[in-house]
This record gives structure tokens, C-alpha cells and sequence, in this order.
């Protein structure tokens, strides 16, 4: 071999090597990649159906780095850049468990759920509502993150809970309402007025540790996962997966369901019809309504 | 037409009988038993605060100690589940189902295993309701409220995992779901001793896993109906 050959043969080998080194680094990136191992599965062809919309996972990684990396991070689990300064934490995708869900506990979200959450945001969090993305694109999103838990591989969406039409806003209701508020002792966490003070509140902790707050009625903002009667119907039924607020699907029925919203809205400080019944009502028998809390324990029911 | 009835009938029932000793694999008479023991200095078992509670606190005389690193004399560990971790036969889950119970704000037993897709059947005993939040990672992570005199919660769990359980209501319970592929399991009790028993003959891997510490494994052969010790020993540390 003369010394040129060898050069020639260098050249070309290192060449070579570069272009190997390239399409293996191409392959190694997330979406194309075959080998489950290389972070999240591969399922370049995951896709979304979301309003006659179909949303696909490629064109949703582009989405991703351009609006979610700096949050939700590089590898999808929550620990972008930006997570150290912003409380509650990002999502982390890796683990497939989401808050606000249509389906029962323990089940994935539909694709409906995951692009509602994008376009409505989350109030008191960092994440806005994505409104300005066209509907395509948030479908693109949500076809995208599902690449990132191995779960949607393995595991179909949960059933949506059936939500029977909503019962008559009366009194009654309210009543009934304040009294399975009692009983499911939702006051332990979200306090006998709903001000989000109950006795175990302060020691309320996510999946991952992070200290949480339950919601507090009167603030009067808008639920995490909507602001219809509908929305918090489905809040309590199906519970929030990865906080505190468990399911009460199994132990509440469906008019009791309607009845405990009913009387939900009067602890907000909005002006609703729930809210002006029972400001009538205590005005008239304001003496005979029981509290609720600890010393109401034998009393409610 | 008599003798053809009994013919019939004495078929059928020795049918019966092999179906019954074929379903599942010999249990062998052999077993393993030790003692589950610690080194160091472990950590205080302090007493809980259930002030916050009175259905509880009123059932208990005496506070009740934290479970995570239960210690008894002569060093003794409770709470260890040891199991076998190779060289078990496959069997089906048991069709018997295990029971958890809520009671007194604390859950009994503190460790509860189980097998692979075995049925699970988790009790509210107490006056106040508890939400029952089992953080599993592989099998999926769920969140339930279980109000006074509701039905138990029927469930069960796919894949093998160690699941840690608490009640967001009561931040002080805290259990585990140990699920299992194999039926062959003991909890250590009080003063540490457990015993696997039913154990075909084999050359078996013996796990003792502790909640807190990391877990330890052991070979062991059994051959006939003979008993053999394998004890374990962990290195714990006060904080």
C-alpha cells in the first residue's frame, strides 16, 4: 500500500465512520428509535383521533421541542429547564398518570381528555392554555405524548364515565349535597367551609412527595380540569390520578353525584343560581343548619 | 342399566380426582424456615399522633409505633417478606383471596403478599372513611375513597411489584401490596422467624425483601421432605 492509497483509504474509512455514527445517532433520537431501551418506546406511528381530527406523533415531536421541552424537559418527565422554579411540578409523561381524565381511576385518558388539557391549560400552574396552536397541532401534541409512557403501548384508554342529564338545582338537592359532603368527609381535606383548610390538608403530598393544596372553593377560580357542573361531576367520579383526590365512582351514586355539586357551587363565591338558593335559605332557617366538620360527626347523617 | 349407571358414575368421579391432582403442580413436603435479624442501630419505632382522628386514637390503649422498620428482641425484624425467587414451579394464582383490612387507622397486616392476578379484598373496619392510594409504578397507580360501611374493594393486581400503600387522608398509614409470581411466601413475625413450607424438592433462590433496606438472596437445594435454615441479616441504620 503506497502512502497516497493510505491516505485515499483514511479519507474515505473516517468518512465512512461518520456517516455509521450519524444514522445511528439519528436512530437513537426519540420517536424513530426501534429499541425501547433508548428512553421512551418508539411508536413513530402513534397517533391521535380527536374531533375528526387525526394528530400524528412526528409532527407533534417538531411541536413539542418548539412549546413543552422547556418544561416538560427533554425526556418527557417533567424536569425541563424551567421545572426547578415552578410549583406544582410539570407532568411527567414517563409514568401514563394524568389528573384530569373522562375515564375511571387507574385507566389511561382519552385522546379527547389529553387535548382538552392542552387547550384549556391548567389555572394556578404554569401551564397556559395552548389556544393559539391551530386544533391540528394540539392533536399532533397529544399523539406525541403518548409516545413518551410505555403504558399506551400495552393498554387502551378506560371507559368514559356516563354522565346522566344533570337533576333539578332545588334546595333539596343542596341540602342532600351538604349532607354526602359530610358523610365522604370531603372536609377533611377541603374544610367545613371549603376553603381548602381541613384538619389533613397541610400534610397533602403528589405521587412524586411535592407538597399539594386542595382546591379551595372560595376563590371562586375555575376547577383544574374545567368549569362546567359537568367538569366537577366528573372531578369527584373519576378523581384526580397522581394527587390525593381519590375516586368516589364506587360509593356515590348518580344522584347523589348531582346533588354534592349542587351544593359545591354554594361554598364558591360566584353568583349562581345553587349559590342564590341557598343564601335564601340560611337567611330563613339560618339557625337550624347543622356545621359541618368534626362536630358534625353524629349529627349530618 | 343399574351397573352401566355406577360404571358411568365411578368414571366420572375418577375423572374428578385426576383433574383435581393434575390442575396444579405436587405440593412438596419440603420447607425453609430462619430468623430475620439486624445489625446496627435501627431506627426508633415512634409513636403516632392520631389526635386528629378520635374514631382511632380511642381504639388503641397504648400509641401506636410506626411499621417501617418494626424491631423486636434479639434483634429481631418483623415485617420481612421472604420468598422464592427461582427455580418455583409455575403455578396459577391461589383461588382463595387475601384480605386488607382499615382498621383503627392503621392497615393490617402492615405487609400483605400476594400472588400475581390473586384476588384482593381490601376492608374499611373503622367509623371515618379512608382513601386507599396504592402507588404502583408498573402496575397501574389508582385512588379510592372508602366511606364507613361501604363493600369491600374487590381488585387485584397483574404484574409482580412491590406497591407502596397510603391513606392521603391519614398520612400516617402506610402499607405495602407485595405481588408475587410465586405462591410460596412468608412474612417474618415478631421475633423474626418465618417458614416457607409446601416446597417440592429443587434447588430454589431464597429473597428477603425489607421495605426500607436492600434486599438479600440465598440458594438453597431441598431434597425429600427435609426442613432447611436460611436466616438473613440486615444492616440497618438509625435515620
Amino acid at each position: 500500500m503506497t502512502l497516497k492509497n493510505f491516505a485515499v483509504t483514511f479519507v474515505l474509512g473516517s468518512m465512512a465512520l461518520v456517516t455509521v455514527g450519524a444514522t445511528s445517532m439519528r436512530a437513537q433520537s426519540h420517536v424513530n428509535s426501534p429499541d425501547p431501551a433508548l428512553g421512551a418506546p418508539s411508536v413513530a406511528s402513534e397517533e391521535s383521533h380527536v374531533n375528526g381530527l387525526t394528530g400524528h406523533a412526528g409532527e407533534g415531536k417538531v411541536l413539542y421541542r418548539r412549546y413543552c421541552i422547556g418544561c416538560h424537559g427533554p425526556d418527557g418527565n417533567g424536569e425541563g429547564m424551567n421545572a426547578q422554579w415552578i410549583d406544582p411540578k410539570p407532568r411527567d409523561f414517563t409514568e401514563g398518570t394524568f389528573k384530569c381524565r373522562s375515564t375511571p381511576t387507574g385507566t389511561l385518558p382519552t385522546d379527547d381528555d389529553l387535548y382538552n388539557a392542552i387547550t384549556r391549560g391548567f389555572v394556578t400552574t404554569n401551564m397556559p392554555a395552548w389556544r393559539p396552536l391551530t386544533p391540528q397541532q394540539r392533536a399532533d401534541l397529544v399523539a406525541f405524548v403518548k409516545t413518551w409512557s410505555p403504558r399506551w403501548a400495552k393498554e387502551k384508554s378506560g371507559t368514559p364515565l356516563a354522565i346522566p342529564p344533570e337533576t333539578p338545582i332545588t334546595i333539596d338537592s343542596i341540602l342532600r349535597g351538604r349532607q354526602t359532603f359530610q358523610r365522604l368527609e370531603c372536609w377533611k381535606c377541603h374544610g367545613p367551609q371549603g376553603h381548602g383548610d381541613g384538619p389533613s390538608a397541610s400534610t397533602l403530598t403528589d405521587d412524586k412527595g411535592n407538597p399539594i393544596r386542595p382546591y379551595d372553593f372560595s376563590s371562586g377560580s375555575r376547577f383544574m380540569c374545567g368549569s362546567t357542573n359537568q367538569d366537577l361531576y366528573r372531578i369527584f367520579m373519576t378523581g384526580l390520578d397522581g394527587s390525593p383526590m381519590p375516586s368516589f365512582a364506587d360509593v356515590v351514586k348518580p344522584d347523589e353525584a348531582w346533588d354534592l355539586v349542587h351544593f359545591l357551587r354554594t361554598l364558591q363565591p360566584l353568583k349562581t343560581q345553587e349559590a342564590s338558593l341557598w343564601q335564601t335559605y340560611k337567611a330563613a332557617h339560618g339557625a337550624d343548619i347543622k356545621p359541618i366538620g368534626p362536630d358534625a360527626a353524629a349529627g349530618a347523617q | 342399566m343399574r351397573i352401566k349407571y355406577f360404571l358411568a358414575l365411578t368414571i366420572a368421579v375418577l375423572m374428578g380426582g385426576g383433574m383435581l391432582l393434575f390442575a396444579n403442580p405436587p405440593a412438596g413436603s419440603g420447607s425453609i424456615s430462619g430468623k430475620i435479624t439486624y445489625s446496627g442501630t435501627p431506627p426508633k419505632m415512634k409513636p403516632i399522633d392520631m389526635s386528629k382522628e378520635p374514631t382511632c386514637a380511642k381504639q388503641h390503649t397504648t400509641p401506636v409505633l410506626t411499621e417501617n422498620v418494626a424491631t423486636g428482641p434479639g434483634n429481631a425484624l418483623q415485617w420481612v417478606v421472604v420468598y422464592i425467587s427461582a427455580g418455583d414451579q409455575e403455578s396459577s394464582a391461589p383461588s382463595q383471596a387475601v384480605r386488607y383490612d382499615q382498621k383503627g387507622c392503621q392497615y393490617i397486616p402492615h405487609v400483605l403478599p400476594m400472588v400475581a392476578s390473586q384476588q384482593l379484598q381490601i376492608y374499611n373496619d373503622d367509623q371515618t372513611s379512608h382513601n386507599i392510594h396504592p402507588l404502583a409504578k408498573v402496575n397501574s397507580e389508582w385512588n379510592k375513597s372508602q366511606p364507613p360501611g361501604s363493600p369491600p374493594i374487590d381488585t387485584k393486581w397483574e404484574k409482580p411489584e412491590f406497591i407502596s400503600v397510603k391513606c392521603n387522608i391519614h398520612p400516617w398509614m402506610h402499607g405495602f401490596f407485595v405481588v408475587l409470581k410465586t405462591p410460596h411466601y412468608a412474612v417474618s413475625s415478631e421475633d423474626g422467624s418465618f417458614e416457607i413450607k409446601g416446597l417440592p424438592a429443587g434447588k430454589y433462590t431464597v429473597t428477603a425483601w425489607q421495605e426500607q433496606y436492600p434486599s438479600q438472596s440465598q440458594d438453597v437445594v431441598i431434597s425429600g421432605s427435609e426442613n432447611k435454615t436460611a436466616n438473613f441479616t440486615f444492616k440497618v441504620l438509625p435515620y
